[in-house]
């Protein structure tokens, strides 16, 4: 079939789980934990402790280490999401969809939302992503689903596009963010219910509600019509 | 300029969005425009995740106020979908140009 | 003299290259020295490794466990209770802390321990672990599923392979199946088709990540350890299905479709079971779940009322849904799929499909083990260890984490629930697939929703330690410890009867029984 070695092809896919691996591992450990002194050789006694109360928060932290790791996965989501753009077959846009939401998961969990970044890889990776494996498998004549654009309308859209990002760019770039050099706050889990508990009391009820009109109207919408 | 600061996160997220707004402009497969969706309000969350973690204060409203918007998103997207099974049935192709029944 | 045409070159000596050629040298030479060993003396051989990785798997613990303590207790000293550290130990102070607290042979151990201070270090050696953990439950897994697939159709099963029962069966097949050619087929979409079963196997090893298998077992101690897993074992389906479509095969695609559709109708029960002990403790931190749970059988959640119990039942089900086994195995029905999504797969990549799949079934387990069955506390009550007067000396510890809690426990009651899956399997057949659906949405689902609202009355309006409370919980553990002792009184039964089973025939016959 392929005319390199079956060693090689064999190292080649287990450094592929290894690096899975290893990058997980990266980003597992700035996600909760500061990093920053595991790697100037202190000891971190947090990471251990059986309670979740315990976390405190990190009294320095390690922004080179922070910065390396937001570049990695930064550039992992900006790279998915190019792949977005241009792939035509809808299965691989989803991919590319899914390693975006994945690596915007980890920015999260390195900005000290780890809820966030849990209920971001459950929700959209889990659901979304099915969903939309759902729909394409459902509405597809061929395997290839390919709906070319015209070539005006491509390049229209990517003048339109580029003029808003230089726009973006500009003024973000102009604009004096007022940055304190703040370590990452974990958020954790039970902070979470109680806001939503008091202070967004309403809008909680009203994304249930929501929620609840959203699983009928698919329903509806969805149904097989008996004849 | 290594150091990254929020004008890091918010130069990502205008990227990401701009790429979202150019899938939600080229495809015309229905499924293809959601994608685009998708990305659009993942770029939103990134925004409401970064300015959190650059407060000062320590509050986490942003964060919830990102919660909120990938339920909205789910539900987007259970919606969406079930449209395009709609449109699906009734002009047998997910292509968003041809939906054009209510065209004057 | 006619020669026949075989697609291979016939009497071609393998060679191997560059880093390949090492590895093959070592396990050339691995083999050479073992196999004759392992033919000589196979029981012994055996039952010394598992008591070698008994004893390691403690060793282990203690070690850890030590280090925390020294940890935490250095950690106070030098900063108050402020939970900040000073510099790291010196060696000298590491070896002071152990012939302090009476550790035999300290001034060897210190070396031990003090790189292990360091988080990187420690990460290290539990990421070495995990992976090999990881490698090591799917060979035994598959291994002992066909010993028991062939005790269940009165037959024997692997017996060849290592000699003692065939123990080491699935690493002739791992080895196979790695020198196996890689093949795609023409007409698949290429790329997909060569990231699908990373997707599947990748999200399993994560799991591992945040799963405790002990209050201080665990890689990373994450608040929101539930739902990451549950997101992992969802992502894991993503390679699945992608695995089908990639396939460009109808058997495939009907393969993927089927386990879309049982993934996202199995997961709202599944989360909703979850739902339950997560309310009971009140912390979605799986460390935090299991050590409530230390009070021997009674104080498991899953007899602390009937709504507990039904949904611990009720979880199981919708794991094995999700997790494809029997009776919902749908996605791969080798009867009428062929063998859907991994139709088309060969060699490494199929075999990376089998890893993530045995090692979903070890992290369901787990997470049924930590949120209802106890964690990894034995039955009896951690009290009974203060009562005994076992401190914390090392030979307490020992006793404790040997009798009271400790990984062992929470891996033994995985693999219980490891051979339950295996026992469904081989026993009931598989369903139609608008039954699965119907199970799901129809029964589980509303049995579900009465169970989250029952046991939230029943949290609130049943008074703990009250009468009923206490009547319900002791008829439920009285019924849990009927059903491991009948079982654990067939299995003794079968195996003192053995030679009248209609398998024992081949038992007594073949090699190495």
């Amino acid at each position: 079939m392929t005319g390199r070695g079956r060693e090689t092809m064999l190292h080649g896919k287990s450094l592929v789980v290894v690096g899975f691996v290893l990058a997980a591992w990266a980003s597992s450990a700035i996600g909760q934990f500061p990093l920053a002194e595991e790697m100037s050789g202190q000891t971190v006694d947090a990471a251990h402790r059986a309670d979740e109360q315990v976390l405190a928060p990190s009294p320095v932290p390690n922004a080179t280490v922070e910065s390396a790791l937001f570049y990695l996965f930064g550039g992992a989501l900006l790279v998915s999401a190019i792949g977005v753009c241009v792939c035509k077959s809808v299965v691989r846009m989803a991919t590319w969809l899914f390693g975006a939401l994945g690596a915007a998961a980890v920015l999260y969990f390195l900005m000290g939302a780890t809820f966030l970044g849990a209920i971001q890889l459950i929700v959209y990776a889990g659901g979304t992503l099915i969903l939309i494996i759902f729909g394409v498998m459902l509405t597809s004549k061929s395997p290839w689903v390919r709906f070319e654009c015209r070539r005006i309308e491509f390049w229209a859209a990517g003048g339109v596009v580029g003029v808003l990002f230089c726009a973006l760019i500009t003024l973000l770039v102009g604009t004096d963010w007022p940055t304190p050099a703040v370590a990452p706050q974990p958020v954790t889990i039970a902070m979470f219910g109680e806001a939503l508990l008091t202070t967004y009391l309403v809008p909680f009820e009203v994304a249930s509600v929501l929620l609840l009109v959203v699983m009928i109207g698919a329903a509806y919408l969805a149904r097989q019509e008996r004849s | 300029m290594f150091l990254i600061g929020l004008t890091h996160y918010l130069i990502l997220s205008a990227a990401v969005l701009c790429c979202g707004l150019f899938v939600m402009m080229t495809k015309r497969n229905a499924i293809g425009i959601l994608i685009g969706v998708e990305l659009v309000l993942n770029s939103v969350n990134i925004n409401f995740v970064a300015f959190d973690r650059y407060r000062p204060d320590g509050g986490f409203d942003g964060q919830v106020a990102a919660l909120f918007v990938i339920v909205l998103a789910a539900a987007e997207a259970a919606v969406a979908v079930a449209i395009c099974m709609n449109l699906y049935k009734n002009i047998n192709t997910i292509d968003v140009d041809r939906g054009d029944a209510l065209h004057g | 003299m006619t020669r026949m045409s075989v697609p291979w070159r016939p009497g071609g000596k393998q060679v191997h290259r560059g880093p390949a050629a090492l590895v093959a040298g070592i396990a050339k030479a691995l083999y050479a020295t073992f196999a004759p060993l392992v033919r000589a003396f196979p029981g012994p051989l055996l039952i010394g490794a598992i008591v070698a990785v008994i004893v390691g798997v403690w060793i282990n613990y203690l070690v850890f466990e030590f280090v925390d303590d020294s940890l935490v207790a250095s950690s106070t000293n030098l900063a108050g209770e402020t939970g900040l550290l000073g510099g790291p130990l010196a060696l000298g102070e590491v070896r002071a802390g152990l012939t302090t607290s009476g550790v035999p042979g300290s001034g060897i151990l210190c070396y031990v321990l003090y790189p292990l201070q360091y988080g990187v270090v420690r990460d290290v050696v539990s990421m070495g672990g995990i992976l090999g953990f990881i490698s090591v439950i799917p060979l035994y897994t598959i291994w002992w599923e066909r010993k028991v697939a062939g005790r269940i159709q009165s037959r024997t099963g692997p017996m060849r392979v290592g000699g003692w029962h065939g123990w080491s069966q699935s690493m002739a097949d791992g080895i196979k199946l790695i020198c196996k050619e890689d093949l795609c087929p023409a007409s698949a979409d290429r790329p997909l088709f060569k990231l699908a079963p990373y997707l599947a196997f990748v999200p399993a090893i994560l799991a591992f990540f945040a799963l405790p298998f002990g209050t201080y077992w665990v890689f990373r101690q994450v608040d929101v350890a539930l739902v990451f897993i549950l997101a992992m074992l969802g992502i894991e389906v993503i390679g699945v299905i992608l695995a089908g479509w990639a396939s460009n095969n109808k058997w495939s695609v009907y393969g993927a479709m089927r386990e879309a559709c049982q993934m996202v109708s199995y997961e709202i029960p599944m989360g909703m079971a979850l739902l339950i002990p997560i309310m009971v403790v009140g912390s979605l931190s799986l460390t935090t779940v299991g050590d409530t749970q230390s009070e021997g059988w009674t104080s498991w959640i899953v007899f602390r009322s009937p709504f507990t119990f039904a949904a611990a039942v009720a979880y199981f089900v919708a794991a094995l849904a999700n997790c494809k086994r029997a009776p919902f195995d749908l996605p791969e029905s080798e009867s009428e799929l062929v063998a859907g999504f991994h139709t088309e797969y060969s060699g490494f990549r199929w075999s990376l499909f089998f890893f993530g799949e045995y090692a979903a079934m070890f992290v369901v387990s787990g997470l049924c083990v930590i949120l209802f069955l106890g964690a990894w506390y034995s039955p009896l009550p951690m009290s009974l260890a203060d009562r005994w007067g076992l401190g914390d000396s090392v030979g307490a510890r020992a006793i404790k984490g040997l009798l009271f809690a400790g990984p062992l426990w929470f891996v033994a009651k995985c693999v219980f629930l490891l051979y339950v899956q295996i026992w469904i399997r081989w026993t009931l057949p598989r369903i139609r697939i608008d039954q699965v659906l119907y199970a799901c949405i129809q029964v589980l689902l509303p049995l579900m929703m009465v169970l989250l609202l029952g046991h939230t009355l029943y949290e609130l309006f049943v008074p703990v330690h009250g009468f009923v409370w206490t009547v319900f919980n002791l008829v439920l553990s009285l019924i849990g410890a009927v059903f491991v002792l009948g079982m654990i009184f067939i299995a003794t039964y079968g195996f003192w009867n053995r030679v009248g089973l209609v398998g024992s025939l081949g038992v007594e016959t073949l090699p190495g029984s």
